[in-house]
């Protein structure tokens, strides 16, 4: 979608987080509540975690995505209002990781969303889990390329 | 005509919309900044409500469709104009600017509580249940807090002060006449019963504000937003303006009703942005140091204490004191 140069600048400046877990282990969800926590304070960047998929700009996913939860990621995905953008935390979004073959699982995040939305971005932050600085690198980096 | 022009010029540009809402943005700066530092943070950057605001303006328009998609875009509008004409009014009569008077104490009662109602309507028409539970929650909030408020202006209205060898009250709901009163007698707040009105309508602006502890009507971590929950884009900008120039109106409202106005003796300017900034940051203390309250909670203590308190206020303004 073609973004004026302002507003552009301005999502850089404001990624509201919306975030989904999809049926992953808790770690990587506990490591993106750190960023949020005093300590990586990622509201320096204007990031804010909110409560509605109507709210976000960038939707953080967690966990490898089960049957159960594909309907519901593909939903909250087209809920949301474009431009919009992916980060996918942690080695088992990005591509399953221990959950490769398992007979529950639907696939990466990356592929689930594609079903509905071709266009959609994503960015990949791998590691079981990501450290908070990885994250942060991450969407610093996502930013960059909106 | 040049009456027409004169008002359009305050309403659009100074002491109006544009003046508004910057000041707004930048007070939720100083909002997010201090809750921040109380949360031992480093906080957003000066310039983030309004990338926020032009962030969202940028984003596409989402209708839901079970909705009444007419009112469901409209209603931000409404709220942010009705709010915008309530900043004009006080803001005229708080600084003293020329053009005559116009509107009352009445009339920003009632423009304050467009905002809520269209917040009310909006949660309505957005057809999700979320936003039907934030409504209500809103509607119940909005009863609670417009009884003690009211009660608690009318003291800075009757308030009984020795004026000239005698005895006399302000008897007029005019902004600039309440705003005289008080130059010839003193400021409401003085008197033991100005300062119990003042605490009671502080808390009911802190509820208007939907503040924590009172915040139950948004509350994003039980109902994702609640009333906002299906807004996004340009019309939830709106709602953010709406609610930044309220950040700007209401502690106006208080230091006209009872401490005097911003501008005049003694002090002048100065002096009125110190109060302005003492009651927010008291406000923002007050968030910051509360959990959010459930509903009945909220009705009990509006209801019960708050309304209360007003009432031995009005009492002890009548009597004198």
């Amino acid at each position: 979608m073609h973004v004026a140069p302002i507003f552009g600048r301005a999502l850089r400046r404001s990624p509201w987080v919306f975030h989904v877990g999809t049926s992953g282990c808790n770690n990587c969800d506990i490591e993106i509540a750190d960023c949020l926590s005093p300590r990586f304070d990622v509201e320096r960047f204007g990031v804010r975690l909110v409560g509605s998929p109507r709210h976000a700009d960038v939707m953080l996913i967690s966990g490898p995505v089960s049957m159960a939860c594909r309907r519901p990621l593909q939903e909250t995905w087209l809920e949301m209002p474009r431009p919009r953008a992916a980060l996918l935390v942690g080695v088992c979004a990005c591509s399953m990781g221990a959950y490769r073959d398992a007979y529950s699982v639907a696939g990466p995040a990356d592929r689930v969303i594609r079903e509905v939305d071709p266009e959609a971005r994503f960015l990949y932050v791998p590691g079981c889990p990501p450290k908070p600085e990885t994250i942060i690198a991450g969407l610093v980096k996502l930013l960059e390329e909106i | 005509m040049d009456r027409l022009g004169e008002w359009l010029f305050f309403y659009l540009v100074f002491p109006g919309a544009v003046f508004a809402v910057a000041l707004g943005l930048a007070l939720s700066w100083v909002d997010r900044k201090v809750t921040a530092l109380v949360q031992w943070r480093k906080g957003p950057p000066p310039a983030q409500p309004f990338w926020d605001v032009v962030k969202l303006l940028g984003k596409e328009v989402v209708v839901p469709e079970q909705g009444w998609a007419a009112g469901f875009l409209a209603l931000p509008f409404v709220a942010l104009a009705a709010s915008v004409l309530a900043a004009t009014l006080l803001w005229h009569a708080a600084l003293g600017l020329p053009g005559g008077e116009l509107g009352d104490l009445v009339v920003v009662f009632y423009l304050l509580a467009i905002p809520s109602a269209a917040v009310i309507l909006g949660g309505a028409a957005s057809g999700s249940p979320l936003g039907a539970v934030g409504a209500s929650r809103d509607m119940k909030l909005a009863l609670a807090y417009e009884l003690p408020l009211a009660i608690a202006l009318l003291v800075g209205v009757f308030q009984r002060r020795p004026l000239g060898g005698d005895e006399a009250s302000a008897a007029t709901l005019s902004l600039a006449g309440l705003l005289r009163f008080q130059e010839l007698a003193g400021a409401v707040v003085e008197r033991p019963s100005g300062l119990l009105a003042l605490l009671v309508a502080f808390v009911c602006c802190h509820a208007k504000l939907g503040f924590v502890p009172f915040d139950l009507a948004e509350a994003d971590t039980e109902i994702g937003e609640g009333a906002l929950l299906e807004y996004g884009g340009p019309p939830l900008a709106m709602f953010k303006l709406t609610q930044a120039v309220l950040l700007a109106t209401l502690p106006v409202l208080l230091v006209t009703v009872f401490w005097g106005g911003l501008g005049g003796a003694p002090g002048g300017l100065a002096a009125g942005a110190g109060k302005l900034v003492l009651l927010l940051v008291a406000m923002v203390l007050v968030k910051n140091t509360n959990p959010r309250v459930r509903i009945d909670q909220a009705l009990r203590f509006f209801w019960g204490p708050v309304t209360g308190v007003a009432l031995v206020a009005l009492a002890l303004a009548r009597m004198g004191w």
